[in-house]
């Protein structure tokens, strides 16, 4: 009955076949990559197999290819594993940089063997995009742990590479697979690999080219968690006299280390609406930085400073129809939009803008009066609502539209009028009074209270959300403000009044705030 | 198939005598068919087994040439059916479809195709969906062998052996008059490898001579008293006939030495995994030596009795390593020993997991204990497997647990189905959350963020059924989805006709992308595609219509979320009684790109005007609240740090790979979210009057701008 003569077994070869592993997004290549691999094996006379576990047709999930290839004997035909075992990989390569992390949690990294190849781009998740506040999880612990679980790491943006060389990332991680000389095969047969394969094989070639070099150069890049903001000097003169006034004041009325922040406030205020604006931003900022320093804030490297410097500057730029206006018609814009789609001289593009103008957004640029007037009318408010009130698709490129957002846009002349602006200055003024009074008693809280204006963005029912929801932190401030950790307990309500839309992670925030301040 | 090419792998179903055939497993059996004689081929498509179907499809000249019919069925209930060719006649048949979910639907006519049993060789290629990427409950198909009286074959899993496996399946099918099962788990159907083909061969009874030359037996008919002699036949004759067979031509294998204290007793499809494990243990290389004798169940069922005894009788105890659960063949095992009156001791999943992937690491921990407790000499050697548990240890490495986000399949960029559950959502934040009954296919994902919508699904076709109890006065309609695939494998019947039936007052949203998108693209009836194949084209309202759908509205578009917001409040709050059906079409874009690109890079090449359309976000009006992506989670829609001091949060950001479908501005539209969107239209190759006209009108635009810089008092950027 048996299917193999049976008899004393004879003594174990100690061959070992190399492993690899690819951790890839559906979509990114990484069977076109595993394909190559075993091409490429089988044609330097070794034996491979290879198998994934796709799933479904579709192209965003997490899929593993895995390969194994043995150097060929005589009369001997070796048998693969159809999956990695922990600890038993030779080479891991991951097309994105939290599949790196994907595959140390499966235990595939071993720092006795494992060549870890990572791609350190990221294709962020569902769940790191949705998030109303910054959900992008921390790149520097994927690499930190890499340094701990892999005999060797080969790291950078692999996809700019592909994408600089017109190739796919899949040819780019061969080129670095072929620089990183684990495989005992020449980058010849590499390159007649992906020859074979017959599609796409220039690009292919200059993308594999271009990684190659570049592992061999630079095997490594830094990553960030925050890429550094962009912070502007203070220039000496900036061409005209109103300008230089305003940067008189700064240096004369701030310490140089807050100076950039304030000269980025003032930059974006000027640019919203005109130098007088500026002037108007130096006078509440200069008030409220007096106080700073009558508080010790010398100490405290004027952080209460720095926070409302930025903040005030985004409170007093409000979006509103004619910022959007001024915004979507300037040259600057036009230009930046043919960079990003990398429209070419030659062709021709046309723009059209998704707006939805409500009532509520009309009412914002109308004169105070008039507005409280149809605000007391909801009939005659929701009447003009039903004209007023739904999508259009606004052709900026054509002579109609752009005349049109660009008168609208000169209507800024009139923004100080408005019932939108009142109101706005009304909020400032409430919002920076509340931290005010807690820099005397609690530095630290003061300037957490400034720092809650994050919780303020968006449009129509986003911003009101936003609204509410820093109307509700800050009016937490009175049943923490007697607690020993106050300014952290309004930083923890404001980081999960940011952790999602609902305002659940709030909720439980606020739970437990309520069982400390009963303690 | 539509959108996508197999020619390289058709060809390779042409391989003559002694040519090597290079590629995928499953592909293989799809060879091994045409090497067998087969008549007919069936199934349905679905992960793990789609390229079988998906390359038949594309073979239509090398199934000519050999007079084979293909049929791409209905449902698994349709391809089992097919079968019933082989019951009178020579013929020998395959079908094949995703199990246990295929196997479920097919059992009514599997059951009676058993019963009555066959002349022909039947086999039926299953794609075992279990473990690691499946997306199916956790079962095993070995039940229905055994309940229906069926043969199992688990081959091992390398090309030749499943290869084999095949002509056996079919040489057994006839041998015992009972249909053959072939289980593949998921990466024996992706495992690339090779073997020497053989040239295919031509039914030597065909089709049409079975069909002008009919045969009729009221034995084989499943009335009673014929259905219960059956019974009697598959216990008295069917089985015996089978166990010979398998024993006779040595079905099962065994490696290792002939003596030994111990043993393992294995699926064939385990037996990489084993080997494995065994040279992690310093018992066996990679080249099948192994110092531990083996029995390889290639037949999982039946189990040869007296040849496994034969294997148990001298050993003090055996192993058995079979994934899933029950414990099948340790149960069977088990009883067969203890008949025999044989003392060897038996264990299975008391030393391995009871259920889920038996990973060489599981099964390397297994063995290692049961050879510690009846063989402790064999381990006793030093030896060094594999251990990631310190490296798992590491503090830094477990900190990756909270940083590194789940990454679960969903919909594709530029999906037709993401608008649909946006204008879902939006309906939602008027009328509250309803009860919503899912199906099986893309859009099933709706469940997942960041739509959230959904939470059961009762199976392919089953959403309408699955809300069928809540059909009370209430203040609120329950919303079943389907895809156009699940309609028109059970769901007109089941879901649709059951409604209008007993008068069901809930909402039936059925998705037509224009193909059964989720199985790989393939046509179905209401597919828009021409076929020569099929006939196709077949409008799903008519079909709805056809069965009394009193209320139905039609989307041909389903970008347009004002109106499907629109339809979708309709539907929840008519007065009108009986199912609303709202059938929301637009075409599946990964295929739609597929049939498209080439299309549009030859037209650029020709220098001919063509528009291409993509979305883009402005940063500076962008405020990083991320609402858009909430009603998105498009792939090319993303977000990213600005470098601007004045934002903390990261903003929206499309990238390259956009596809140009309106999602993003049509829900910031219908949502009124923010106007951060714009679409631009990159025309290619401008007609001479347009670049005039553009010129014209950009000379004008850029006066004006350099009037309102001029103008603006500002900082240099």
């Amino acid at each position: 009955m048996s299917a193999q003569p049976l008899g004393r077994s004879r003594a174990l070869s100690a061959d070992k076949p190399i492993s690899i592993a690819i951790l890839a997004m559906g979509g990114q290549g990484g069977g076109v990559l595993s394909n190559w691999i075993v091409a490429l094996a089988e044609s330097q006379g070794w034996a491979a197999q290879s198998t994934s576990v796709p799933g479904v047709a579709q192209r965003t999930g997490a899929t593993i290819y895995y390969i194994e290839i043995l150097a060929a004997r005589a009369g001997k035909r070796p048998i693969f594993a159809l999956m990695p075992t922990p600890g038993d990989v030779d080479i891991v390569i991951a097309a994105e940089l939290m599949e790196a992390g994907r595959a140390m949690l499966r235990g595939l990294l071993s720092p006795d063997r494992t060549t870890l190849i990572a791609s350190t781009h990221r294709s962020l998740a569902v769940v790191e995009k949705q998030v109303p506040g910054d959900g992008i999880a921390d790149p520097t612990t994927i690499v930190e742990a890499a340094e701990m679980t892999a005999r060797r790491v080969i790291a950078f943006d692999m996809q700019r590479v592909a994408e600089g060389n017109g190739g796919a990332i899949s040819a780019a991680m061969l080129g670095v697979l072929a620089a990183a000389d684990i495989l005992p095969f020449a980058r010849s047969a590499f390159e007649s690999a992906i020859r074979e394969e017959g599609k796409g094989v220039e690009s292919s070639l200059r993308t594999f080219s271009a990684a190659f070099e570049r592992t061999r150069e630079r095997p490594r890049e830094a990553v960030t968690r925050v890429p550094d903001k962009r912070l502007p000097t203070l220039p000496a003169s900036a061409g005209h006299p109103t300008l230089d006034r305003l940067l008189q004041r700064i240096r004369a009325g701030f310490p140089s280390a807050v100076q950039a922040m304030v000269f980025t406030g003032v930059k974006r205020v000027v640019d919203y609406q005109d130098s007088e604006y500026g002037n108007e931003y130096l006078d509440r900022l200069e008030k409220l930085h007096r106080l700073d320093v009558a508080h010790g804030g010398a100490k405290k490297e004027y952080r209460f400073t720095v926070e409302t410097a930025k903040y005030l500057a985004v409170a007093m730029t409000y979006e509103d129809v004619v910022r959007v206006a001024d915004l979507k018609v300037r040259a600057s814009r036009f230009r930046r939009v043919r960079a990003e789609i990398g429209v070419k001289n030659e062709q021709i593009v046309h723009l059209t803008e998704y707006m939805h103008p409500r009532m509520e957004e009309v009412m914002d640029t109308l004169p105070a009066p008039l507005g409280r007037f149809l605000e007391r009318r909801p009939r005659l408010f929701r009447a003009l609502d039903r004209i007023v009130s739904r999508g259009r698709r606004v052709r900026t490129d054509s002579l109609r539209w752009f005349i049109a957002l660009y008168a609208l846009a000169s209507a800024k002349a009139f923004r100080r009028a408005s019932l939108r602006h009142a109101r706005e200055l009304a909020h400032i003024e409430r919002w920076t009074r509340t931290a005010a009074v807690h820099l005397p008693g609690n530095y630290d809280l003061a300037t957490e209270v400034v720092a809650c204006r994050r919780l303020i963005k968006g449009y129509s029912d986003t911003h009101a959300r936003g609204n509410s929801k820093f109307d509700r932190v800050l009016g937490l401030v009175p049943r923490l403000e007697s607690l020993p950790d106050a300014a952290d307990w309004l930083r923890r309500l404001r980081e999960a009044a940011l952790a999602d839309e609902q305002g659940e992670a709030l909720d439980s925030a606020v739970k437990a705030l309520g069982a400390a301040a009963s303690r | 198939m539509a959108e996508r090419s197999f020619a390289k792998e058709v060809e390779d179903l042409r391989l003559r005598e002694g040519e090597i055939f290079r590629g995928e497993g499953i592909l293989a059996v799809t060879k091994a068919l045409l090497q067998s004689g087969v008549s007919y081929v069936g199934g349905y498509q679905g992960s793990p087994i789609s390229h079988l179907m998906d390359v038949l499809a594309d073979a239509r000249d090398v199934l000519d040439e050999l007079g084979i019919h293909f049929e791409a069925c209905a449902s698994e209930a349709a391809a089992a059916a097919m079968l019933s060719a082989s019951v009178m006649h020579p013929l020998r048949g395959a079908v094949t479809w995703k199990s246990t979910v295929g196997t479920n639907v097919a059992s009514d006519a599997l059951t009676n195709l058993a019963s009555g049993g066959v002349t022909g060789g039947a086999l039926i290629v299953l794609g075992e969906d279990f473990g690691e990427g499946s997306s199916v409950p956790q079962e095993r198909s070995h039940a229905f062998a055994m309940k229906s009286q069926m043969w199992l074959l688990d081959p091992r899993p390398n090309l030749e052996s499943i290869v084999k496996a095949v002509e056996d399946g079919f040489a057994l099918s006839e041998a015992s008059n009972t249909p053959a099962m072939l289980q593949l788990r998921i990466r024996a159907c992706h495992v690339h490898g090779q073997f020497v083909a053989r040239n295919n061969v031509r039914p030597g009874f065909t089709l049409r001579e079975a069909l002008e030359k009919p045969r009729r037996s009221v034995d084989r008919v499943v009335l009673p008293p014929a259905s219960l002699a059956h019974d009697k036949e598959k216990l008295e004759q069917r089985w015996p006939r089978a166990v010979e067979f398998i024993r006779a031509h040595r079905l099962n294998e065994l490696f290792g030495p002939g003596e030994g204290e111990i043993g393992i007793v294995l699926q064939g499809g385990m037996y990489n995994s084993v080997m494995r494990a065994l040279q992690f243990l310093g018992l066996a290389d990679v080249y099948g030596e192994s110092s531990v004798p083996l029995y390889v169940m290639n037949v999982t069922y039946p189990m040869v009795d007296a040849e496994v005894a034969d294997f148990c009788r001298s050993k003090r105890a055996v192993i058995v390593v079979e994934e899933g659960h029950p414990a099948y063949l340790e149960q069977a095992l088990i009883a067969a020993l203890h008949r025999s009156e044989i003392g060897t001791r038996v264990h299975g999943k008391d030393f391995l997991p009871l259920g889920g992937d038996y990973t060489t690491a599981l099964i390397e921990k297994g063995l290692s204990n049961f050879l510690a407790k009846y063989a402790p000499a064999l381990v006793a050697r030093e030896v060094r497997s594999p251990d990631a548990a310190p490296t798992l240890a590491n503090k830094k490495l477990q900190a990756l647990a909270a940083v590194v986000p789940p990454r679960p399949a969903g919909f594709c960029t530029g999906c037709p189905e993401r608008p649909i559950f946006a204008a879902m959502k939006l309906t939602e934040k008027k009328l509250g959350q309803h009860h919503v009954s899912g199906d099986i296919g893309c859009h099933i994902f709706s469940v997942l963020p960041p739509f959230n919508i959904g939470g059961n699904t009762m199976g392919y076709g089953l959403s309408g059924a699955g809300m069928s109890a809540f059909n009370v006065k209430a203040g609120k309609r329950p919303i079943a989805v389907m895809g156009d695939g699940g309609f028109w494998h059970n769901g007109l019947s089941s879901s649709i006709s059951n409604a209008v039936f007993n008068k069901h007052d809930g909402v039936i949203v059925i998705i037509d992308n224009h193909y059964s998108a989720a199985t790989g693209g393939q046509d179905i009836p209401s597919s828009r595609a021409a076929s020569s194949r099929a006939s196709t084209n077949h409008p799903i309202a008519e079909a709805v219509k056809g069965v009394g759908v009193k209320w139905i509205r039609q989307l041909d578009r389903t970008y347009d979320v004002a109106r499907m917001r629109a339809v979708l409040t309709e539907a929840l709050t008519t007065p009108e009684e009986g199912p609303k059906v709202i059938i929301a079409s637009s075409e599946c874009m990964l295929n739609k790109q597929r049939r498209v690109k080439p299309q549009f890079n030859r037209a650029v090449a020709d220098g001919k005007r063509v528009v291409r359309e993509r979305f883009g976000v402005d940063e500076d009006v962008c405020t990083g609240d991320h609402a858009c992506i909430r009603l998105s989670g498009c792939p090319s829609l993303s977000v990213k740090h600005s470098d601007d001091p004045l934002k903390d949060d990261p903003v929206a950001a499309i990238d390259n790979s956009c596809v140009g479908c309106g999602n993003c501005g049509e829900v910031s539209e219908a949502a009124v979210l923010c106007p951060s969107f714009y679409k631009a239209d990159v025309v290619y190759n401008p007609t001479r009057l347009e670049r005039l006209l553009t010129n014209a009108r950009a000379g004008i635009i850029g006066f004006l701008q350099r009037i309102a810089d001029r103008r603006r008092v500002a900082f240099a950027d």
